[in-house]
């Protein structure tokens, strides 16, 4: 008994004439069918090649497009002179031209031999599949399709969508119940010979001549009619991407396909001459005895895919450049901005980074230069701390700074002196976002400045009506990040219980509590500062309500909170 | 993208191609073995002015790549390297003495070339000091992506320009003919570059990288554009509009994802910061036949004198394009 090859070829004849000797070395029949656009001079020459092995024959030739009856029709003919002419074949396998035998044929041979009712063909139901390419997968089985998907895009998808307006649907004949999966499959004489003279024939193959890719189907639907048993997977290691193109294997996919321990792999690119050579020469390998496993190629191009299809999350390069809403992650990485904080204690940054082990910037968008952590003038990835070339490009600033950063969480600091115009919607909306604000604390180094009180007005009045702008992007219903709002009153209340929530949020480390506690700046006569803005008729409300004298609520310096104290 | 739009960049597309005709009168042919260039061949084309330095290794990265045959226009070198290219077996050359600006900047004589030549090959665009990196091309020839191309029905890949440079002064180490100059020149910015939408073209606009951040650091809108489109399947009907920054048909330019999937994309490693560089910029300020009145030039000159290291603290050492990849400066798209 023996295991008899059919090969569908079209391109690449010289490797396809290495691979049928090689199946032809170990006494596998061969069938050949090539597609009817090659030009005459290249089968003639591709037939004269091969003509000295007595066990191959050629088959009639069938124009095979993408997706169409052809090749199923090739197949078909091939398989018919398969049984007609070698009675001793129990297993057919079908391959193509640019299919590789990776393990020795004698292991495939006996791996059939012992299981000799099993049918190795891939069928599952079109509710189970995820593979359906182009939106289709039960009405490939119901609509028409006289236009190719390939050349046609517009009018398969106008045809397609005219008929569903019409509810169009065509019958399945018999009540079979249409499955689908890899075309590459091993059928054993019995089930393929059923197939083959089935009465019924004529009229399964008149409706699957207008399935849309019947060589997923002809055979996957019919092999549940006849078969015995069905083992529902290709022996074939054959991997698609996202558009429904196989994968191509190369020279360097060499040890992974060894380790696959598959029989037969596709595609292989005609030029990998390395995969050729190593799989076509050393039948000498031990008998492993083992079951296929292609696991970790499995990864490797589901990993592709992904790559493919939804990308890095905050990368931004020459080629991912995700237009508003698609961006699946604006930065790749959280991070923590601070606005007010700085202005409020004398010594937020540094104490910030020891509470946190974070990486704590100073104003990244002040109008002078970005203020790197340290005072550094370069910061990761080469990003540079001039003005100019931030506010150029502000998201693009921004989005390097995190993606270079990744893996340390960036912390920073923000307030309405800064340049934030261009950039506080993307940080808004960004769900990596921890937002804290203190609102009217950059009232502080105002009162503490020695400026004329009319210049101070005038600054005071605009960094309000920033700050209120700012306030309002915050609270639409587009911000995503986590925001928390304070008024300066309010947060002066109790100052240590906002923090220990924030910085438990960052998660870092320390959760015993802080240990140390923030320098507040000195805020005798802020109130009465306030009241003289007031006097001179601004309105400064962002900061809460501050009496001009001082209260009994004054917050007290370096005196944590007895339970906060570790 | 209306009817008038598109019918307006047809027009610009008709004249890019008219100046390719005319230019043409200017090419002098010196050696002509473009009857050795097979089916399926890939084709690299490229123009220089006095480079011979660069040329023997600039033939022999790309010949290992996989390259059969080069279309090279000399602009009127007096180096040798024309002569020198002339007796190479597959190299094709053209001599001019043409105005580089007034063909805006080669793109003229290359265009008229590749649409005599390239059409139905896959063309690789690329100046001497350019060098074509892509995913997996330490294991794969260029015929492997071209091919992969080809089944996903692609015509063109994007290669971003990566500026390498030296750690130290730009002059200290003398380049010798022959020698890889990312020896030498293995240092890149890692992570600051900024892309723009060009709505026009819709090509993207990439600007960054040491030039930006030393050279324009205030003027920043002038810093020189990075992203390329080096490798198309020629048709006769396509033309480049700015040096290989975009091309039309505007399809062309679409080398990049928009929903946030990634596409795979190259880079090319530009080994412009050599010893040869000072020199180079003299004479180009005083020749002023480079973009925008040679203003790249003048602020490489001008700094270059006080202080030439482009070298910082977060400078990265090239390895391989693995480590690009991990960069996110290109990507392996679903090539796998």
């Amino acid at each position: 008994m023996s295991v008899g090859i059919i090969m569908l070829v079209h391109t690449a004849f010289d490797r396809a004439e290495q691979v049928a000797r090689h199946w032809a070395a170990s006494g596998c029949p061969i069938v050949i069918h090539a597609d009817k656009s090659v030009p005459a001079k290249t089968y003639n020459a591709f037939v004269k090649s091969l003509s000295d092995l007595p066990d191959v024959r050629f088959c009639k030739r069938h124009r095979c497009e993408w997706g169409t009856w052809g090749l199923v029709a090739a197949t078909q003919s091939a398989a018919q002179i398969m049984l007609d002419e070698f009675k001793d074949v129990r297993h057919v396998y079908l391959a193509s031209g640019s299919c590789l035998p990776l393990r020795p044929v004698q292991e495939l041979i006996d791996y059939l031999a012992e299981r000799p009712q099993t049918d190795f063909i891939e069928s599952a139901t079109t509710a189970d599949v995820p593979w359906t390419i182009g939106g289709l997968d039960h009405e490939r089985f119901t609509l028409r399709f006289p236009f190719s998907w390939r050349k046609n895009k517009y009018l398969f998808d106008r045809y397609v969508a005219l008929q569903r307006r019409l509810r169009f649907k065509r019958r399945i004949p018999n009540g079979i119940v249409p499955h689908m999966g890899s075309q590459w499959w091993c059928l054993t004489r019995q089930t393929l010979s059923a197939i083959l003279s089935d009465p019924e024939r004529p009229i399964y193959d008149r409706y699957f001549r207008h399935v849309w890719i019947p060589d997923e189907s002809y055979f996957q639907t019919l092999a549940r009619q006849y078969s015995l048993q069905i083992e529902s997977r290709s022996l074939t290691l054959s991997k698609f991407d996202y558009q429904g193109k196989p994968h191509i294997f190369y020279d360097d996919h060499l040890q992974l396909l060894r380790r696959s321990d598959c029989f037969v792999a596709r595609k292989i690119w005609p030029f990998a001459n390395r995969l050729y050579d190593a799989f076509l020469t050393d039948s000498a390998t031990a008998m492993k005895q083992t079951e296929p496993n292609p696991g970790k190629i499995d990864r490797i191009f589901a990993k592709a895919v992904d790559r493919r299809t939804r990308g890095r999350p905050g990368l931004y390069m020459q080629s991912r450049f995700p237009v508003e809403g698609r961006e699946n992650g604006l930065t790749c990485a959280q991070y923590s901005v601070f606005e007010g904080f700085a202005d409020l204690f004398e010594n937020f940054e540094p104490w910030l980074a020891r509470a946190t082990g974070t990486r704590v910037h100073g104003h990244l968008f002040a109008p002078e230069r970005a203020e790197f952590s340290d005072g550094q003038t370069v910061m990761n990835g080469a990003l540079s701390d001039s003005a100019a070339l931030r506010d150029y490009n502000p998201r693009a600033f921004f989005a390097s700074l995190i993606w270079n950063t990744r893996g340390e969480r960036q912390c920073f600091q923000m307030g309405p002196r800064d340049h934030i115009k261009n950039i506080e919607w993307d940080i808004a909306k960004d769900p990596n976002a921890q937002i804290s604000v203190i609102t009217g604390a950059w009232a502080v180094p105002l009162f503490k400045s020695n400026q004329n009180f009319g210049d101070i007005r005038q600054e005071a009045a605009r960094l309000q009506q920033i700050e209120s702008k700012h306030l309002e992007v915050l609270r639409s219903p587009w911000a995503k990040a986590r925001i928390r709002i304070w008024t300066m009153a309010e947060f002066i209340e109790a100052p240590m219980e906002p923090l220990q929530t924030i910085i438990d949020e960052i998660g870092q480390q320390n959760m015993r509590g802080l240990s140390e506690v923030p320098r507040m700046a000195d805020l005798n006569g802020f109130g009465q500062f306030l009241q003289n803005l007031k006097n001179q008729g601004m309105h400064p409300y962002l900061m809460g309500d501050f009496p001009v004298a001082h209260g009994p609520h004054e917050p007290q310096q370096n005196k944590p909170k007895p339970y906060l104290v570790q | 993208m209306n009817p008038l739009q598109s019918y307006r960049m047809r027009l610009k597309r008709k004249r890019a191609k008219l100046r390719a005709w005319r230019s043409h009168y200017s090419l002098k042919q010196v050696a002509d073995r473009t009857d050795r260039i097979g089916p399926g061949d890939i084709l690299l084309f490229s123009t220089f002015r006095d480079e011979y330095v660069r040329l023997p290794y600039f033939l022999k990265y790309y010949r290992d790549l996989g390259v059969s045959h080069f279309l090279m226009v000399d602009n009127d070198s007096d180096d040798g390297g024309r002569e020198y290219l002339a007796d190479q077996p597959d190299v094709s050359i053209w001599t001019t003495k043409a105005s580089y600006k007034r063909a805006r900047f080669g793109v003229d004589w290359l265009n008229w070339l590749q649409g005599k030549y390239g059409h139905g090959h896959w063309t690789l665009v690329v100046d001497p000091d350019e060098f074509f990196v892509y995913p997996f091309c330490d294991t794969r020839p260029i015929r492997a992506l071209t091919d992969w191309l080809d089944v996903s029905q692609l015509r063109s890949f994007g290669a971003m320009l990566l500026d390498m440079y030296p750690k130290g002064r730009i002059d200290a180490v003398p380049y010798r003919p022959g020698q890889n100059p990312i020896e030498i020149t293995s240092w890149f910015d890692p992570g600051n570059y900024m892309i723009a939408k060009n709505n026009d073209f819709g090509n993207l606009w990439i600007q960054g990288g040491p030039r930006a951040r030393v050279f324009f650091r205030d003027t920043p809108k002038k810093a020189p554009a990075l992203n390329k489109i080096p490798l198309v399947k020629w048709d006769r009907r396509y033309a480049y509009v700015s040096s290989t920054h975009m091309l039309l048909p505007r399809g062309l330019n679409q080398t990049y994802d928009t929903l946030g999937g990634e596409k795979a994309s190259g880079v090319l490693l530009h080994a412009k910061f050599l010893d040869t560089f000072a020199a180079k910029a003299e004479e180009e300020l005083a020749r002023n036949q480079h973009y925008a009145a040679s203003i790249e030039y003048k602020a490489y000159y001008d700094n270059l004198r006080d202080n030439p290291e482009l070298w910082c603290k977060w400078s990265e050492k090239y390895i391989n394009w693995r480590q690009l990849e991990i960069l996110g400066l290109m990507s392996k798209g679903n090539w796998a």
